[in-house]
């Protein structure tokens, strides 16, 4: 291969690693660079979005590949060994040097790594652990640092990524085990699983050690996250929520990302070349939330998916689906329903629901002072009660649906 | 009236400092006057409160200090850099109201506290946006290496966010200049500067050529989504952000991108990819059998999927497996079957050559004693199996594709048709393909005594013919 300049190394490895869903730089603890050699902080709680793309999503990760040559061949992938992409490797000293070069720019909160698979596994999985150590030994970075682990590698290798990153994932790649099948033969879920599960084990001595010797060495303080691909595979939203709901559960996972399949340069003809509406990945991000933040059960979710199609609606989101789904529940008077009966009205978010928590204390509220604390009173309205306010029949009426529906809206320039 | 001077724009100390002391004496909001460095606020202010007392004047009031709750010092030291003049009197407002009702603050439908919150989160999100959107350009001075940026902050937040900065890039030298002051970094010392100009900062920077790379690399055409970028990143911040110039020309560009990836995969010839064509049929057959997509997997057999050439122009979708289809787990091989060849080779159709499928892939039946007496799918399960129709016809690419019955036009057009009023003649689907409509085989075993059964296989045959040669007459 010619000698690439490092602009078009980087077209080229970053255009292979914007498949990946995750850019997220948070989960870590607050640590700065005050008592250090070099550069880089990271906040507690949230990262830091630095920039965003016209795709609307956040950027605040150099997010590279190491290289997009690939032994595989997975066919929803663009690296796999059969396309007929340009191919480009960069060395470990020149992701440091850039990760350092967009670093002191503030462009990044820090590095995502990742790599087509190349030699063998644990080749591969020592070159991306290089580039991490020299990182943080050789310049004392401590901003954010993502590694994408190989299912395969060494456990050796697997340690020593965990030691130097904040966040490690290994993707399932495919929710159903057929679509795996199909679509990366030379993947097995059973192998990907394994290698979850051994590095929650993993995480969670580490976790153990610090809490015990202060002097411990982290491991992966960020946990691990995955990443499954949608619409690629014959799984349903149904479906979809179920296994994210299993796999945090056994793997303790921070997120779940999807991605929804969309058309990759020189695809592979098993794979559909219709990409699904991005809608759908939208609203198992919403489902996911349901979860995570609202106290909704998986089964719950799943409830507010068509029964037949096990498909959530596009046009409303899976909570107001839900909610119609189960009018019984409602309306719920807002000056004395537990908080937990607050998260489940559509169009309350947690901010919201919390601020009524507290100012109930103080007054009983009426739709003004609702309205106040709220984005959209008239989407609610049919779902609550206040001191001044009751739905009447409203809420059992058959056009219910279509009253609280928002109007379509241009939510993406090109809708599938 | 009391005239308070505070030393700066975000000089909340002195406020804290002046309103604790002003609360303590009873002075009532109307009569203060909160006034920045030595501007004058009030020509006829009469008295001015440079250091104010700290003991109480108010009758009967304790001298014990005033105490606030830590939530409102968090709330005011945000909501004092606003760029608001009122900040500081709405503040002490705010300060009066909870020496009375400590707990007011809870209250968050009260319009003042909505307000002052308002504020501390606009002062919030600048801070926010100044931790991502500052862009460091690199100088060489005697000193070597020092990074340099320009940013216009919209409230008084530069001075509150160094701790940021040097946090970060504590052994780096940088400069922050804004047009309300100017931060400098050593590596050891912060020092602050007087209010800057954008040429005083540098003009351009070698590794900006890298980002913009990088930035156009890790953009995905397949989703354009600029309403979701321009809430996050809104144009005000754009003059600053080297990137940004790179947007219209990317939004530009994307579906040309997008609509020159599927072209590129549907011209592809078969057989150059590892597995495509035949291969691409068996997997998706395969993963097929696993489907969970709807019940209807439970009661039946097996999944019964397409059959034929990978390559057939014609693509025949028929409604769903019967009794004997679902225990051979081959398409039309029962009665229906029997009749569908017959009408097959009447229209001289080779039904080896064509692709045969249904539209949905699971049998649908009512248990009547030991028999499975058919029933008709429903619009999700059409919905759900529509899946695997579009995979097939995705990897066959048939030039025609025929709909037998009501529930195969459905599936392929997503609309209800009445089959007897379209039948014979062809829809166009949205990808261009012709989609001819006839009855499905199984009418005519289920034809009323009177019908002339003659008649209508000869009209069945019929269609079936005219939808072959619309095909050689396309050439």
């Amino acid at each position: 291969m010619p000698a690439l300049e490092i602009a078009e190394k980087l077209s080229i490895l970053a255009d292979a690693a914007k498949y990946d869903a995750s850019c997220s730089s948070s989960g870590v603890k607050k640590r700065d660079s005050r008592d250090g050699k070099g550069i880089g902080s990271t906040l507690g709680g949230g990262g830091i979005c630095h920039a965003y793309a016209p795709d609307g999503r956040c950027i605040s990760l150099l997010k590279v590949l190491l290289t997009n040559s690939c032994i595989f061949d997975c066919h929803y992938c663009i690296n796999r060994k059969s396309s007929n992409v340009r191919r480009a490797r960069f060395t470990a000293q020149e992701v440091v040097d850039l990760t350092l070069d967009f670093y002191r720019r503030n462009y990044i909160e820090g590095l995502f790594l990742s790599s087509g698979i190349i030699r063998s596994p644990d080749y591969t999985m020592e070159q991306i652990v290089e580039v991490a150590r020299s990182l943080r030994e050789d310049h004392d970075f401590r901003g954010y640092i993502h590694l994408k682990t190989i299912p395969d590698a060494d456990p050796v290798l697997i340690a020593a990524a965990g030691r130097h990153a904040d966040r490690v994932s290994i993707n399932v790649e495919l929710p159903t085990a057929s679509g795996l099948q199909r679509l990366a033969p030379e993947k097995s879920q059973a192998r990907i699983e394994g290698a979850m599960g051994t590095m929650r084990s993993a995480i969670e001595d580490g976790a153990d050690a610090r809490q015990r010797f202060r002097s411990a060495p982290s491991f992966a303080p960020a946990g691990q996250s995955t990443q499954m691909i949608v619409g690629a595979d014959a799984a349903t939203d149904r479906d979809i929520v179920s296994r994210a709901a299993s796999l945090y559960e056994r793997f303790d996972l921070k997120r779940v990302y999807y991605s929804a399949f969309s058309p990759i340069p020189d695809a592979s003809t098993v794979l559909p070349l219709r990409r699904p509406p991005l809608m759908r990945e939208h609203r198992l991000y919403q489902s996911d939330w349901l979860i995570r933040f609202y106290q909704y059960a998986p089964q719950e979710v799943s409830a507010a998916a068509d029964p037949a199609t096990g498909m959530l609606p596009l046009d409303i989101d899976p909570k107001l689906a839900w909610a119609l789904r189960f009018r019984d529940r409602f309306p719920i008077d807002v000056n004395r329903a537990p908080r937990e009966m607050l998260l489940r009205i559509p169009g309350l978010g947690i901010k919201a629901v919390d601020a009524i928590v507290a100012a109930r204390r103080w007054r009983t509220l009426r739709l003004d002072d609702v309205a106040r604390m709220t984005v959209s009173v008239k989407k609610l309205r049919p779902f609550i009660v206040t001191a001044d306010w009751r739905p009447g029949a409203l809420i059992d009426r058959a056009d219910l649906r279509a009253l609280v529906t928002p109007p379509a809206t241009q939510l993406e320039l090109f809708a599938a | 009236m009391r005239v308070v001077r505070l030393d700066r724009e975000d000089d909340f100390d002195g406020w804290r400092s002046a309103a604790r002391s002003l609360a303590g004496e009873g002075v009532a909001p109307e009569d203060i006057v909160w006034q920045i460095g030595d501007r004058a606020a009030d020509l006829f202010a009469d008295e001015s409160l440079g250091a104010p007392p700290i003991a109480s004047a108010r009758p009967g009031a304790s001298a014990a200090p005033l105490r606030v709750s830590r939530q409102f010092l968090e709330l005011a030291r945000d909501a004092a850099l606003h760029s608001e003049p009122e900040r500081f009197s709405l503040l002490y407002i705010l300060l009066l109201r909870l020496l009375d009702q400590p707990q007011a603050l809870q209250d968050a439908a009260d319009p003042l506290i909505r307000r002052i919150e308002g504020l501390a989160r606009n002062v919030r999100r600048d801070s926010h946006k100044m931790h991502a959107f500052v862009r460091f350009r690199e100088l060489a001075d005697d000193g070597g290496k020092r990074f340099v940026a320009w940013f216009e902050p919209d409230h008084h937040i530069l001075r509150a966010n160094a701790g940021f900065f040097v946090d970060r890039f504590t052994n780096m030298r940088w400069s922050i200049l804004t047009p309300r002051g100017a931060l400098h970094w050593d590596g050891a010392m912060l020092a602050e500067g007087p209010p800057a100009s954008r040429t005083d900062a540098p003009g351009g920077d070698p590794v900006e050529a890298v980002w913009k790379a990088y930035y156009s690399a890790i953009f995905n055409p397949a989703r354009v989504m600029p309403q979701a970028m321009l809430k996050e990143m809104p144009r005000k911040y754009w003059k600053n952000m080297p990137e940004t110039a790179l947007v219209p020309s990317l939004i530009a560009g994307a579906r040309k991108r997008e609509l020159a990836m599927i072209d590129q995969a549907r011209g592809e010839p078969h057989g150059k990819t590892q597995r495509s064509g035949p291969d691409a049929l068996v997997l998706l057959a395969e993963e097929a059998q696993e489907c969970r997509r709807c019940p209807l997997w439970k009661p039946a057999t097996q999944t019964v999927f397409g059959e034929g050439p990978h390559d057939a122009e014609i693509m025949i979708v028929g409604e769903q497996p019967g009794d004997n289809e679902d225990l051979a787990g081959r398409v039309f091989v029962g009665p229906a079957g029997a009749v569908f060849d017959r009408a097959m080779a009447a229209a001289g159709i080779d039904r080896a050559r064509t692709y045969i499928t249904n539209a949905v892939k699971h049998f649908k039946f009512e248990p009547r004693g030991k028999r499975r007496i058919h029933a008709r799918p429903g619009s999700g399960e059409i919905e759900a199996c529509r899946w695997w129709v579009e995979q097939e016809r995705a990897i066959v690419r048939p030039r025609l594709v025929i709909a037998m019955g009501a529930t195969a036009a459905r599936s392929l057009t997503g609309r209800t048709v009445t089959v007897g009023r379209e039948r014979g003649g062809a829809v166009v689907l949205p990808d261009g393909t012709p989609c001819w409509i006839t009855i499905h085989p199984s009418y005519l075993l289920r034809l009323p005594p009177e019908a002339d059964a003659d008649a209508e296989f000869a009209r069945y045959a019929a269609d079936l013919h005219r939808a072959a040669e619309s095909l050689a007459i396309a050439g």
